[in-house]
């Protein structure tokens, strides 16, 4: 059988673009593709022992963040009803609300609780899948070099550091190789 | 249709993308090759999700059916 292997890049280090890696390589993997995942820049993040708890979504800048509030809020009197009116008449969160102090953690903690409530993995369950799956994760080292963070700082489990021209040769050896930028 | 038995059941209700495909993979490595799976889940994305998963992993789909507006599945892991 030809050997397939899919290694995804991720790049960003926010709460939702912590997702779609962690997703993508968790499926792949149980479908029998070797797959990889090649943490750089703030994608770092997202295996860093202490970062990783506290990986964020920002309203400001992300005009595509719809209002939602979690079912739990909608059900609680009062708080439940201005939730329902703000989200019928604003389609998110004005820009400007973002550069309120403590606006960040709100909407963070609003998207945990709504994530939670759907069902949806956390980052770190969705990590310890994908290490069951097989899938290799590694850091990439010329980031590390540039943040300052030692291998110790970074989650268990994890492929030695490595560089761009190490990735390519990984993902190049196998007769389908593909590669997804995140 | 004649009802179907299964070896074991796995209940995924609640839980949503990717849960129920990862959580059937790993409930069917338990499996000896010839038993079926019976898996529930609430995950609408899984009618599409579960199919694709037994195409690709050779597991055959036995039946398909929505029960008390739930997905049930019934995988017979391959031989």
């Amino acid at each position: 059988m030809p050997t397939e292997r899919l290694a995804i890049i991720a790049t960003k280090g926010t709460l939702d673009m912590a997702y779609p890696p962690l997703i993508l390589a968790s499926v792949a993997a149980s479908l029998g593709v070797e797959t990889a995942i090649f943490f750089t820049f703030y994608g770092l993040n997202i295996i860093h022992r202490e970062k990783m708890k506290h990986l964020k979504i920002a309203p400001i800048g992300n005009p595509a963040m719809p209002m939602v509030f979690p079912q739990s809020v909608k059900n609680t009197p009062v708080i439940g009803q201005i939730a329902g009116i703000m989200e019928s008449v604003l389609p998110g969160p004005p820009q400007i609300m973002g550069i309120i102090p403590g606006m960040t953690d709100l909407m963070t903690s609003m998207m945990k609780k709504m994530m939670k409530e759907k069902g949806v993995a956390s980052v770190e369950e969705l990590l310890e899948l994908c290490k069951e799956a097989g899938v290799k994760l590694i850091p990439c080292q010329m980031t590390m070099d540039l943040f300052g963070y030692k291998y110790e700082d970074l989650i268990d489990g994890l492929e030695h550091p490595a560089g761009a021209t190490e990735f390519f040769n990984y993902v190049l050896a196998a007769d389908k190789p593909m590669i997804i930028f995140v | 249709m004649a009802t179907i038995t299964p070896d074991k059941t796995l209940d995924t209700s609640g839980l949503n993308c990717p849960l129920p495909v990862l959580k059937t993979k790993k409930a069917l490595e338990e499996l000896q090759p010839g038993q079926i799976l019976e898996v529930i889940s609430t995950d609408p994305g899984s009618k599409a999700d579960i199919p694709a998963f037994c195409q690709r992993t050779g597991h055959e789909l036995l039946a398909t059916e929505e029960r008390d507006g739930k997905y049930v599945y019934y995988i017979k892991k391959k031989g």
